[in-house]
């Protein structure tokens, strides 16, 4: 192993590699920045630029540009409440209210040092671990994921705001609903689309994402302008740029990150589970994790509550590639994008990487770390300048978030149709969150159902429709009473009162 | 009695989730496909029925924790009205495209949230939008149609 490091190092350390890390981690940024533009889209992007180099160049310039897409997400995610991808969904839960507080540079900071921290211990989990947790990868099977998948929106509705459980399981229920709209799977029938053709796809992520937070966000500040309570504050540009942290956030950030970084890489692992399961569950897990009084500022710019999803969804990008490069199985969209391109230069992934390309398997493994490092200079001076975005008066504020709302759809359907649905959408989630209806389970929701449906249609149809499977296996047993008991806990507590 | 809003929004979605699941029970499966243990209507009729449950449950128990809103004191006018100019966006952005309307839709919400530095208004509006569609269309080949740009040559 120690050889095929110093491949990779060698590799990597080149200083046309070092460039191109470099230059993918800007345009990644840049990119990522963009509502409706992810890493995904960064990385297809940049395929036919990399059809000219060596497979290793290329790669560790895609790596680059991954890591500075999910880091551009997660900014505008924290400045104007937009998450573009869902692995940055979570980080606005505190990264916004942060930045709402004055503190944008201190969130933006927090956000580059936990994904920094994330993306590096993943980097030398995956570096020892990678071959043996292939095989843990493949012990998941469709009751086990099915049964993550109830827990992960059972966790996230029992860690909203307190006494809000009904309200958010409501919210899980509209989510499951909204993704069912359109053609089945499997067998392509249309479902939920009334006769419209805009709908036979059904409705996309970012849609949803950008209606109810960046949107509604939107509507919700000119609704409430008015109102006396919410009077905005000045805030000096020197406060909001300030990436300075004191003792107390830097120890509570510290606390936060080795934890979400093994949730994340473990999460990441997983085929299909991603970054964006990674980050609502290390939010829910961290929100267990500290202390009652802590405990009640999750949701209003608590530390914990930004470092623990920033950290587990990087952590959860690097998790990605074991599947990737050790079985050849994509464990997500950017991953399958990346297995496109490795195919492209020839390579097959799979458990034989390390012996026919040992180059290649280790030089992505280094320049994901060397990729943190640049990300991190990169992106920490201009932190300042960044969090000025705030500074802008709200009158030109809120238009521009609107434009980038729109344009984020207008971009991916070219069609009005998107828009009018985007606004029907932002104006209910509007009322709802007057009415303190959580939108985060909707999301995730939202996110999961497509694979809730799937895996639960080869549960059913493995046990012949027989609903055994959700104790036959251990693992599925395990994570069901898991589910039941935060249910039970739920109950108790209202009870309780 | 007085009802709070919140258990009217749970009346709501119980309605929506009872007209959820008769949509559900009408979706056409494959002949072949209807006795199957899972087929396309099956998770949509579990959601109805969950969704029905969950909303009957809220109406039902007593209410912990009010929620009420101070309608005087919110802005509906102006949220309104920026809605409205949005909507007109997405109408007018396939027949005039997308620098044009883009460039008035951000421009009248200056105004009409109450802005009237007229340059900045300019700025952040017509030269905003053209270095927007410079890096989309320029830069990363990102193509925007645009009839208003292409008429007068611009764009090919």
């Amino acid at each position: 192993m120690i050889e095929g490091i110093l491949i990779g190092l060698e590799t990597a350390l080149s200083l046309k590699n070092i460039l191109m890390v470099m230059m993918g981690c800007f345009f990644g940024t840049i990119i990522g920045m963009l509502p409706g533009l992810g890493p995904m889209t960064a990385i297809a992007l940049m395929i036919p630029i990399t059809y000219g180099f060596e497979p290793a160049t290329g790669l560790i310039l895609m790596a680059g540009v991954y890591y500075g897409a999910v880091f551009g997400g997660s900014t505008s995610s924290i400045l104007i409440n937009a998450p573009g991808v869902p692995g940055t969904v979570a980080t606005s839960f505190d990264g916004y209210p942060m930045a709402q507080q004055g503190k944008a540079g201190k969130a933006l900071a927090i956000a580059a040092y936990s994904s920094f921290a994330g993306g590096t211990l993943a980097a030398i989990f995956l570096l020892f671990a990678a071959p043996s947790l292939s095989k843990v990868s493949l012990a998941f099977r469709s009751p086990d994921y099915f049964a993550l998948m109830v827990l992960g929106l059972t966790a996230v509705s029992a860690f909203s705001a307190k006494g809000q459980f009904l309200k958010a399981m409501m919210m899980v229920i509209l989510g499951l609903m909204l993704a069912s709209v359109g053609q089945d799977s499997l067998s392509d029938i249309t479902r939920f689309t009334f006769g419209n053709i805009n709908l036979l796809d059904g409705i996309s992520f970012v849609l949803v994402v950008m209606a109810t937070f960046a949107m509604s966000e939107a509507l919700t500040i000119i609704l409430k302008g008015k109102d006396p309570s919410r009077a905005t504050q000045q805030i000096s540009l020197s406060k909001l740029g300030s990436i300075r942290l004191d003792k107390e956030e830097r120890n509570k950030m510290l606390k936060s990150i080795p934890r979400s970084s093994v949730i994340g890489f473990l999460v990441g692992v997983l085929p299909g589970a991603g970054a964006t399961i990674a980050s609502f569950l290390a939010y829910g897990v961290e929100r267990n994790f500290v202390s009652d009084e802590e405990k009640q500022k999750f949701g209003k710019g608590s530390v914990h509550g930004l470092a623990a999803p920033e950290t587990a969804n990087n952590a959860a990008c690097s998790g990605a590639f074991v599947p990737l490069l050790t079985l050849g199985i994509p464990g997500s969209g950017t991953t399958a994008v990346m297995l496109g391109a490795l195919l492209g230069f020839g390579i097959q992934p799979g458990p034989r990487l390390y012996m026919t390309h040992p180059e290649i398997f280790w030089s992505v493994i280094m320049s994901m770390y060397i990729g943190m490092v640049i990300l991190l200079i990169l992106n920490l001076p201009l932190i300042p300048y960044i969090a000025r975005i705030l500074a802008v008066p709200k009158n030109f504020l809120i238009p521009l978030i609107l434009f980038f709302s729109v344009t984020g759809i207008y971009l991916m359907s070219f069609n009005n149709f998107d828009i009018f649905l985007m606004i029907g959408i932002a104006v209910v989630a509007t009322f709802l969150r007057l009415y303190k209806f959580p939108m985060p389970p909707l999301i995730l929701a939202f996110v999961l159902g497509g694979l809730m449906e799937e895996n639960l249609r080869r549960s059913l149809l493995i046990s012949d429709g027989s609903f055994e499977f959700l104790w036959d296996r251990p693992l599925t047993a395990i994570i069901l009473t898991l589910t039941i008991t935060i249910i039970s806990w739920q109950v108790y507590k209202s009870f309780k009162k | 009695m007085r009802i709070s809003t919140v258990k009217i929004i749970s009346l709501l979605f119980f309605i929506l989730s009872a007209f959820y699941l008769y949509t559900a029970h009408q979706i056409r499966v494959f002949s072949f496909d209807e006795d199957a243990p899972f087929n396309a209507k099956t998770f949509p009729i579990y959601l109805g029925y969950l969704g029905m449950f969950l909303s009957a449950l809220y109406i039902i128990l007593p209410e912990r924790t009010s929620t009420e809103v101070n309608h005087k004191v919110l802005d509906y006018k102006s949220s309104l009205f920026l809605v409205l100019i949005t909507i007109v966006y997405g109408f007018i952005i396939l027949k005039a495209g997308f620098f044009l309307s883009t460039s008035l839709f951000l421009f009248l919400s200056y105004y009409f949230l109450g802005e009237r530095r007229w340059i900045w208004m300019f700025i952040l509006s017509f030269p905003f939008v053209a270095l927007f569609m410079f890096l989309l269309h320029g830069i990363l080949d990102i193509y925007l149609r645009d009839p208003f740009l292409k008429m007068l040559g611009i764009i090919g």
